[in-house]
């Protein structure tokens, strides 16, 4: 069966679990930004973990599936309506062919996955269906009037709930966990965990900076490069914190400050430009 | 050998060791133990050697785990000296007709034909990627190569130019912007993501550059 996109919205891109274990080579893992809301989704539609979805940030997408099926929305609150009515979110939802699915602009948060039973099933590259938006590998962005196949649910469990007693993403001041990064001792880390941050509008799924009073260095020594992972924290010469994302580089040459936990990454995925964010040590 | 575990992140850490030379082994040795398949190495995701560190990173907490303890047994086992062979060796041609050629002379005080062969006459190795999917920083050539980046980058390098940057050497996978001052270009593909293996140059692989009109 195919998903025929009527509407793209501003981003929507086709994600998976990523691609781990190719670091080495200079390929970052990519995948879902929100892992947790990605994998409710898959759970809510009886998917295997890693079929892959779509990621939509701030909403817009309107599309049409050619066949009956199942879809669940997670992560930011799109309010989806179907055929015009608004329905569950973070439930199963029965498609029928022809009826129009639409993610709204979310109230809260910014990116609503939306699985489909079966998953995605555009080609793979490297063992996943995700766009890697910094290096370009995996298929291009959706855009207005794709045709997205969709894999054959046969042997795939019943969905098995009606609803999943999730929590959205919050509107107000984030506090995102951290642990101490490699190089905490390299930057003026009372000054980083002291004050809530500004989330950007430069930011992307390689990273969000932080808006701010730029943090101190006071160790000045150069950097040689060495491996970064999803949630470090990274002074730049300029002072001005990145927290990396799915699509973040594998490599860095800037102090690494402190680490945000596996849920705070998912957490912060969801901020919107201008959300007040703070660090805090877990 | 000495390795000094940073905390990175619930998942994952990050060894710091004397040198490249001792990243580079230390990344060879637990990409070894990986390939034995036994706890606690089964569910390493990712070693990624940079210039004087190795990043692992897991596919579960860390924090009461046998991982970090299993990595400083296995390093303090090895010695940096007791060099881990090449990978594997790759002859690159390389037409050397880079449009920084001359100035890589003067930086140098060799005369351009002293640029080739210097940069002939090594034997490379690989010693970590990043940067862009099949892009390898490598090391080993000689003192007298070693030249500061353009101080003002390219907007575009082409697919295949052999650059020279402080130590290193490397070779652009694909089209992209780029500081690295160049001596050469190869029609070598270093990365083809369809291709087994799809980057020609992982840590650990000798390289030759070989001279060709």
């Amino acid at each position: 069966m195919t998903l025929r996109v009527q509407a793209s919205g501003p981003l929507t891109l086709v994600e998976d679990a990523g691609r781990p274990g190719w670091a080495h080579v200079g390929v970052t893992r990519s995948g879902a930004a929100d892992r947790s809301a990605y994998a409710l989704g898959n759970r809510l539609v009886g998917n295997r973990p890693g079929a892959a979805s779509l990621e939509v940030m701030l909403g817009g997408l309107a599309l049409v599936a050619d066949r009956e099926t199942t879809v669940a929305v997670t992560g930011a609150f799109s309010r989806p309506l179907l055929a015009g009515r608004e329905v569950a979110y973070a439930a199963p939802v029965p498609l029928r062919p022809g009826d129009r699915l639409v993610l709204q602009r979310p109230d809260v948060g910014l990116r609503t996955y939306l699985a489909v039973r079966g998953g995605i099933d555009v080609p793979a590259v490297l063992g996943s269906r995700s766009t890697d938006t910094l290096s370009g590998l995996g298929p291009a962005p959706v855009r207005d009037g794709d045709r997205l196949p969709v894999g054959s649910p046969l042997g795939l469990a019943a969905p098995a709930v009606d609803v999943a007693p999730v929590a959205r993403p919050s509107a107000g001041p984030l506090v995102l966990a951290v642990t101490l990064g490699p190089r905490h001792d390299w930057v003026d880390l009372e000054g980083l965990l002291a004050r809530p941050w500004v989330v950007s509008a430069r930011s992307d799924r390689v990273g969000i900076r932080l808006d701010g009073p730029p943090v101190g260095r006071p160790r000045r020594a150069e950097l040689a490069s060495e491996g970064v992972v999803r949630g470090g924290v990274q002074i730049p010469a300029g002072g001005e914190p990145v927290v990396f994302l799915a699509d973040h580089p594998v490599t860095g040459g800037y102090p690494v400050a402190l680490v945000l936990t596996e849920a705070a990454c998912d957490g912060i995925s969801q901020a919107v430009p201008g959300q007040e964010v703070t660090l805090r040590l877990a | 050998m000495d390795a000094a575990l940073l905390p990175c992140g619930e998942q994952a850490v990050l060894v710091e060791l004397s040198g490249t030379d001792a990243a580079m082994a230390a990344a060879a040795e637990i990409g070894r133990l990986r390939e034995t398949g036994a706890d606690p190495w089964r569910r390493l995701v990712d070693v990624v050697p940079g210039a004087r560190t190795v990043l692992v990173t897991f596919d579960h907490p860390l924090a009461g785990s046998a991982v970090p303890q299993a990595i400083r047994d296995a390093l303090a086992a090895m010695r940096v000296e007791v060099a881990v062979g090449p990978a594997g060796t790759l002859v690159v041609p390389c037409r050397y007709d880079g449009p920084d050629l001359g100035v890589v002379a003067e930086l140098t005080g060799l005369s351009v034909a002293g640029v080739v062969d210097a940069h002939t006459s090594a034997v490379w190795r690989v010693a970590f990627g990043g940067f862009a999917p099949g892009f390898a920083y490598l090391v080993g050539g000689p003192s007298l190569l070693h030249v500061p980046r353009r101080e003002v980058p390219r907007a575009s390098v082409p697919a295949g130019a052999v650059g020279l940057a402080g130590d290193y050497t490397g070779i652009y996978p694909r089209s992209s912007p780029g500081g690295w001052r160049l001596i050469g270009s190869t029609d070598l593909v270093l990365w083809d993501a369809e291709r087994r293996p799809p980057a020609l140059l992982t840590p650990g692989t000798d390289v030759r550059f070989e001279a060709v009109p």
